[in-house]
C-alpha cells in the first residue's frame, strides 16, 4: 500500500458523464486485487472538496497502470475530468479487502458476475482474472450480467466480450438487451439452468440491487459477494464512518470490505 | 548489542502531567486505530504519544448512517462512540499499542460519573496505560447530558476518577458552552493534569432534494479547518486562567497551524480530520515545529507555549 503522487498518463470520456483514467502506478500495481480501492485526492492542495474520494480499480494492464472508471456526479468527480495526462495525482491504496480471496476455490465453478450501473468498475478487473483462471481449466464459464439505465450509459459491454465472457444486458428502458431489472436477468437465468449448485455470485451495484440479489443467492442457496459503497470519510478504518450492518454488527466497508458475504448483511 | 536509540531533539520534548513525551504531537481521540493499513501508511512511533478511540464499559452499536458528511472545510460526523468494550479493548488493542513504546493514552467515556470511575479503576491496573483522557464532550449520544456542558458535573467525575488512579488524567472539554474557561477551571480544581482542547462544534447539513438531514443522527460534530479559529480562540483564553497543560486541536492542517495553537497556549497538538487527508501530517508537524524552534532559536517547547505576543 502507497500514499503516492502518481502521473495520469490518459483521462479519456468513456460516456455521456464517464470518463476512463489511467495511473502509471507500478509500485502498487502488482499486488492489487480485484475489488480493492484508491482514496484519490481530487482537487489539489484546495479545502475544497475537502475529503479524499474511494474509487475501485477497473483495470491494471501489464506495465503497472492502474485504470479507474468513473462518472462525474458532483464536486470530486468533476474536477478530477477536468485533469489532463501528465498531471500528477495523489493517491492511497490499494485499499480494502477485495474480491480475490472468494475465488479460491473457483476453478469448478461457474462464476456470475452481476454488475449494476456505476458497479461495472471494479469488475472488469475480477472478471479478467476469473477468465485467467479458467485458462487452466475448462471447468468453469464466466457469466456477466451488467445493468443500465439505458444503451447510453451500458458500460464495458465490449471489454468483458473480449475477455470471452458469456454477456447479457438489462436496461431499465429496453433500449439495449432485456427490459428489466439485472436481478431479474439473474433469476431467469437461474431458473433456466441448473448452475446453482455450483455458481459462485460476485456484485456490485446500488445497495438496493445488492439486497436482491442476496435474496436471490439465499432462494437458490449460493454464495454469494457484493461490493459495498458508502461515504468514506478516511478510507483507512480510522472513523468508523463506513460501516454496514453485518449479523456482527456494524463493520467497516472500507477495511473490513468493501466485499462481504451478502449471506452476512442485516437488510 | 547495541541498542538502537530514537533520535532525541530535547528542544522538543514536553510534560503533559506524569508523561514524558519526545515532542509534543499526538493523535487525537477516534481519528487514528493502529491496523494493518495505518501502519504502512503513518509511521506511529514518531509520535509523541497516542490517545486511543474512545471506549465505555460495554460495546457501542454506535449511530445510524450516513455518519460522516463532508462540509466546507470541514468534516460532521456523528459515530455515536461505536467501539467494543472496556474488556475487548484490554484483550485485543492493548498488547499491540504496547508495542509502539509511545505512551498511550486511552480514552474514556460513560453514562454516568460511576461509569468513568468504573472505567478508569480498571486502566489504574494497567502498567501500559500512561494516561486517561475523559471524554467529557461526545455530542452524539442519545443521552442528552454532556457533563463538560455543566462545571459541577465536569467537577464530579474527575474528582471520581481521580480517587481511582494516579495516571495521568486529562479532561476533553466540549466548545458547545457558554464559558469554556469555567469548565477548565473546575477540572482543574478537581484535579486533571490536563486539558483537551476541542472536541467538535455541534452542526449539521441537509439534503434539499429530500428536505431530510444529510446524519442518520440528525446532527453531528463539525472538525477540520472550518473550526480552526474558534479552537484557537478557546485555547488561548483557557490558557489564561488555567495553569495546567493543554493539549490544543481542532482543524490542524499543517505545522503552521500546530504552531499557532502552541504560541496561544498549547503544550501539545493533536491532529485528527487533517490526517484523513494526508495521513503523513502529525510526521510533517513535528519536523516543522523542530525547524521552527531552531530557526527562531527556541530553546524548548516550554519557550514557545504560550508566548503570543502583542501586537506591535
Ligand atoms: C469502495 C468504493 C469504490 C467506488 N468506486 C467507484 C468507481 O470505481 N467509479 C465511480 O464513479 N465511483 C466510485 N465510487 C463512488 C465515488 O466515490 C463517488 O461517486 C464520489 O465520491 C463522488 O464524489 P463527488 O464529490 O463527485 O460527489 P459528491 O458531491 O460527494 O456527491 C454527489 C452525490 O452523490 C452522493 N454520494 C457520493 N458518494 C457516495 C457514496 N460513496 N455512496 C452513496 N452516495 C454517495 C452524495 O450524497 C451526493 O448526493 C466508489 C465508492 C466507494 C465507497
Ligand atoms: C470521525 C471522528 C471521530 C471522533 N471520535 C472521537 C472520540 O471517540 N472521542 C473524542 O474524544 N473525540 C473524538 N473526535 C474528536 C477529535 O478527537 C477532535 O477533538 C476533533 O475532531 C477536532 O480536531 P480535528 O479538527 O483535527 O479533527 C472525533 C472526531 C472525528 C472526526
Ligand atoms: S472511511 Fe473511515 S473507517 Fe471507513
Amino acid at each position: 500500500m502507497i500514499q503516492a503522487k502518481v502521473k495520469i498518463l490518459s483521462n479519456i470520456k468513456a460516456g455521456p458523464n464517464y470518463y476512463r483514467m489511467t495511473l502509471a502506478c507500478p509500485a502498487a500495481a502488482k499486488k492489487i486485487k480485484p475489488g480493492q480501492f484508491f482514496q484519490v485526492r481530487c482537487g489539489n492542495k484546495s479545502l475544497d472538496p475537502f475529503l479524499r474520494r474511494p474509487f475501485s480499480v477497473h483495470n491494471v494492464d501489464k506495465k503497472g497502470n492502474i485504470e479507474i472508471l468513473y462518472q462525474t456526479i458532483g464536486k470530486a468527480t468533476v474536477l478530477l475530468s477536468d485533469k489532463k495526462s501528465g498531471d500528477a495525482l495523489d493517491i492511497i491504496g490499494p485499499l480494502g479487502n477485495g474480491f480475490e480471496q472468494r475465488t479460491a476455490n473457483s476453478e469448478r465453478r461457474t462464476s456470475i458476475i452481476v454488475a449494476g450501473g456505476m458497479g461495472v468498475a471494479p469488475m472488469l478487473f475480477l472478471a479478467e482474472r476469473l477468465v485467467h483462471r479458467r485458462q487452466t481449466t475448462d471447468h468453469r464459464k464466466v457469466i456477466v450480467l451488467i445493468g443500465a439505465k439505458n444503451k447510453k450509459n451500458l458500460l464495458c459491454e465490449k471489454e468483458f466480450r473480449s475477455l470471452g465472457c458469456d454477456v447479457k444486458i438489462s436496461t431499465d428502458d429496453g433500449s439495449k438487451g432485456k427490459k428489466g431489472f439485472v436481478t431479474d436477468a439473474l433469476k431467469g437465468l437461474l431458473n433456466a439452468n441448473r448452475y446453482t449448485l455450483n455458481a459462485t455470485l460476485y456484485a456490485c451495484g446500488p445497495s438496493p440491487m445488492l439486497e436482491e440479489i442476496a435474496k436471490i443467492a439465499a432462494a437458490n442457496k449460493i454464495e454469494s459477494y457484493g461490493s459495498f459503497e458508502e461515504h468514506m470519510a478516511c478510507g483507512m478504518g480510522n472513523c468508523y464512518g463506513c460501516v454496514v450492518k453485518t449479523k456482527k454488527g456494524y463493520k467497516r466497508i472500507c477495511k473490513d470490505g468493501p466485499v462481504f458475504d451478502l449471506g452476512e448483511i442485516e437488510w | 548489542m547495541v541498542k538502537k536509540h530514537k533520535r532525541r531533539s530535547p528542544g522538543m520534548s514536553v510534560q503533559i502531567g506524569k508523561i514524558g513525551m519526545e515532542n509534543p504531537v499526538m493523535v487525537a481521540s477516534g481519528t487514528y486505530e493502529y491496523n494493518e493499513v495505518t501502519k504502512e501508511l503513518i509511521d506511529i512511533k514518531q509520535f509523541g504519544a497516542i490517545v486511543t478511540k474512545t471506549i465505555t464499559l460495554r460495546p457501542r452499536e454506535g449511530n445510524p448512517l450516513p455518519r460522516t458528511c463532508e462540509t466546507y472545510a470541514g468534516l460532521l460526523n456523528a459515530i455515536g462512540l461505536q467501539n467494543k468494550g472496556l474488556n475487548a479493548f484490554l484483550i485485543e488493542s492493548i498488547p499491540s499499542l504496547k508495542k509502539l513504546r509511545i505512551p498511550i493514552i486511552v480514552s474514556i467515556s460513560g453514562d454516568t460519573a460511576g461509569e468513568f470511575k468504573e472505567l478508569a479503576g480498571n486502566l489504574a491496573e494497567r502498567e501500559e496505560v500512561a494516561g486517561i483522557e475523559l471524554n467529557l464532550s461526545c455530542p452524539n449520544l442519545t443521552n442528552k447530558r454532556l457533563f463538560a456542558q455543566n462545571a459541577d458535573a465536569t467537577y464530579d467525575v474527575v474528582c471520581q476518577v481521580r480517587e481511582m488512579t494516579d495516571k495521568t488524567i486529562i479532561a476533553k472539554l466540549t466548545p458547545n458552552v457558554t464559558n469554556i474557561s469555567e469548565i477548565a477551571r473546575s477540572a482543574e480544581r478537581a484535579g486533571a493534569d490536563a486539558i483537551s482542547l476541542v472536541n467538535t462544534f455541534f452542526g449539521m447539513a441537509i439534503d434539499i432534494k429530500k428536505r431530510e438531514p444529510k446524519l442518520g443522527n440528525v446532527t453531528g460534530g463539525l472538525s477540520g479547518p472550518a473550526i480552526k479559529p474558534i479552537a484557537l480562540r478557546m485555547v488561548w483564553d483557557v490558557s489564561k486562567k488555567v495553569k495546567i497543560p493543554i493539549i490544543g486541536m481542532g482543524g490542524i492542517m499543517s505545522g503552521e497551524d500546530a504552531i499557532e495553537f502552541i504560541i496561544a497556549g498549547a503544550s501539545a497538538v493533536a491532529v485528527g480530520t487533517g490526517s484523513f487527508i494526508n495521513p503523513n501530517l502529525g510526521i510533517e508537524i513535528i519536523r516543522d515545529i523542530k525547524k521552527y524552534l531552531s530557526k527562531n532559536n527556541i530553546n524548548g517547547m516550554k519557550q514557545l507555549t504560550g508566548s503570543l505576543a502583542e501586537r506591535s
